[in-house]
């Protein structure tokens, strides 16, 4: 450090020698793993909890758990949470909550089918879902945003009023696109590259890439400040409407890109697609590591949240136990989590 | 004479038939540190809110350098060189010292991402500037970590980045200890040496005494007093001064220095 730094430290000139490290910042864990540890202890909870369940897993059924076929099967459906848990997590940081994203990935996926119904090519499908996502998105955050509404409730209706919709006009009856598996979408998005799914490599994508957007980037500061305090927000010039937004957009275009996969694996279009998403997605979330009171997340955790949740399901049932056993410890898991995010997290406010 | 950075001209607030502000005058020069005091309910919040954009005025003038402003707002007022450190210090608490600092006004490069070490590097040299700098903290800590007088120091900071040319502290020394109280004023001091206005709000008259180069007394929503601080010989005569405001008719007469120094507190 130079000389002219010196004298802003109002140190005495002579005197008991200060430290070297005294000249520059210096946290005062110094090595990097610590700080490391320290700056993901949420995710890297989160990381323990899977692998102690894994673990516990494999000790009950080792032969069923060291077969790849298991794997491949979670790996497949895996994705679809993925894509909405993660905007999920903005959306949580932010303060509020959306409980619609199941029916926007009925609508956005509906949309999708009947693109594809029509005979066009996927690929307009998906774009089509994607807008479809994003209005809706804008839809509900606008509403609840501009109508001064809760979350919460808003959300929930908005649920019920779009599935409704999808309802009354299909009357219950799936959309069947065989003509999928031909498509060059269907190869890119959905096939198998040396026996693993390929959707996944497509989440993977996703989350690190919002990883990037949440931590290193204007919009995820934005939203962590605007969920910490948004009066302050306010003063220093955030347009603190505007992100709030902008997450329930998030969640629109992730819940989009989620039911166009959903559709993808299963060349069907169920008028209840997503519907099955709520629970084990808001789950995940949580598990993951973000707290429910807005400020702080984590979407690595929320991630290998999601990886959890989808494990427990097939876990229990491949562990030998029947599939009676799947909620309770579907609850246990969570309940688990949160205790341990609790004694694992400070909290500042 | 110095440059007149800001003149509020005759502004009043009501809120419905209540006057929260009946008509008050008040600018700021360059370089000057004007003390702003008065009892509780005079309506200095509410004219610092009008200063920094937040709440409207109901009629009234505001000059900046001279020149009549239009649509007055928050965005405004910052775009103005007006930086207020508020009341409650307007911290995220979960965030680090570096993303309250740059708090609505983030460094940005490629496609909106974070120029995170030029972000570092920026909060550094301002908390040196502040002499804001310790042992136990880094512009990566978490400011829930932090005591109150390290807050106001961050709250500090973030106003005097981008160079603002007043600073609007209000009551900074609010619930502060003995030796947090003595940090905030080094702070200000430190901001004074670099040549920047300072608006400092208090009731505590000690504090506004020990700082300011003039003193402005509000009281009942109108100013009561205007005076440099070469015309007052102590703070005990300003505080005789707002009892005799406060209570015409000699209250003031009752109580000698000491114990009217003990209500100030």
């Amino acid at each position: 450090m130079s000389k002219t730094m010196e004298p802003d430290l109002h140190e005495p000139s002579a005197g008991i020698p200060r430290p070297s490290s005294q000249k520059e910042w210096k946290h005062p864990s110094d090595h990097w793993m610590r700080g490391f540890i320290l700056d993901n202890r949420a995710s890297l909870g989160t990381l323990g909890v899977f692998i102690v369940m894994m673990a516990v897993f494999i000790v009950a059924n080792p032969t069923v758990f060291t077969t790849w076929y298991l794997y491949r099967s979670v790996l497949t459906t895996l994705p679809v949470a993925l894509f909405v848990v993660v905007p999920l997590v903005f959306v949580v940081t932010c303060g509020e909550i959306d409980l619609s994203f199941p029916a926007t990935m009925g609508f956005a996926s509906w949309v999708f089918a009947l693109v594809v119904q029509a005979g066009y090519d996927p690929f307009l499908g998906i774009f089509a879902a994607l807008i479809t996502g994003t209005l809706l998105g804008f839809l509900v955050g606008s509403l609840v945003v501009y109508g001064g509404l809760s979350s919460l409730i808003a959300t929930l209706g908005m649920n019920f009023l779009l599935r409704g919709l999808i309802q009354i006009i299909n009357e219950g009856k799936s959309t069947a696109l065989t003509s999928l598996s031909d498509s060059w979408a269907y190869t890119i998005f959905s096939s198998q590259v040396l026996g693993v799914p390929v959707q996944i490599f497509w989440a993977i994508g996703f989350v690190v890439l919002s990883a990037m957007l949440y931590n290193r980037h204007r919009f995820g500061a934005q939203v962590r400040v605007v969920g910490d305090n948004p009066d302050s927000a306010q003063q220093m010039g955030i347009d603190v409407k505007r992100v709030r937004v902008k997450v329930f957009v998030f969640v629109g275009i992730g819940a989009a890109i989620a039911g166009t996969f959903s559709v993808m694996i299963n060349f069907t279009w169920w008028p209840t697609a997503g519907d099955g998403y709520l629970l084990p997605v808001l789950a995940s979330v949580f598990v993951g590591g973000t707290p429910t009171w807005g400020g702080i997340g984590t979407v690595v955790g929320g991630a290998i949240g999601a990886v959890t949740v989808s494990f427990i399901q097939t876990g229990v049932v491949a562990a030998g136990l029947s599939g009676f056993y799947v909620q309770f410890f579907n609850g246990l898991i969570i309940i688990l989590s949160l205790l341990g995010h609790k004694w694992n997290q400070a909290r500042y406010r | 004479m110095a440059e007149r950075l800001i003149e509020l001209r005759d502004i009043s607030k009501s809120y419905g038939h209540v006057y929260a502000l009946g008509g008050v005058n008040l600018s700021v020069d360059r370089g000057e540190v004007v003390g702003l005091i008065g009892d509780n309910g005079a309506g200095k919040s509410t004219l610092i809110k009008i200063l920094s954009g937040v709440v409207k005025p109901t009629s009234g003038e505001i000059l900046v350098r001279g020149k009549p402003v239009t649509g007055w707002s928050a965005a405004r007022s910052r775009d103005a060189g007006i930086e207020t450190v508020f009341q409650d210090r307007a911290l995220a608490v979960q965030q680090t010292i570096v993303r309250n600092i740059f708090m609505g006004r983030e460094l940005t490069g490629f496609m909106g991402f974070l120029r995170v070490n030029k972000e570092i590097e920026e909060a550094s040299r301002l908390m040196r500037e502040i002499g804001f700098t310790s042992k136990v903290f880094t512009p990566q800590s978490i400011v829930g970590q932090l005591s109150g007088g390290e807050r106001q120091g961050v709250a500090i900071a973030r106003a005097i980045y981008k160079q603002a040319e007043l600073i609007v502290l209000d009551e900074p020394t609010t619930a502060l200890s003995l030796t947090e109280t003595a940090k905030v004023f080094h702070f200000v001091r430190q901001v004074r040496a670099s040549g920047r206005s300072i608006l400092f709000i208090g009731h505590n008259i000690h504090h506004v005494f020990d700082i300011a180069d003039r003193f402005v007394v509000l009281d009942r929503g109108k100013i009561a007093l205007t005076t440099d601080r070469s015309q007052v010989k102590s703070a005990e005569e300003l505080i005789n001064f707002m009892e005799e405001v406060a209570h015409p008719g000699g209250l003031a007469g009752l109580h000698d220095a000491g114990d009217a120094e003990q209500r100030a507190r």
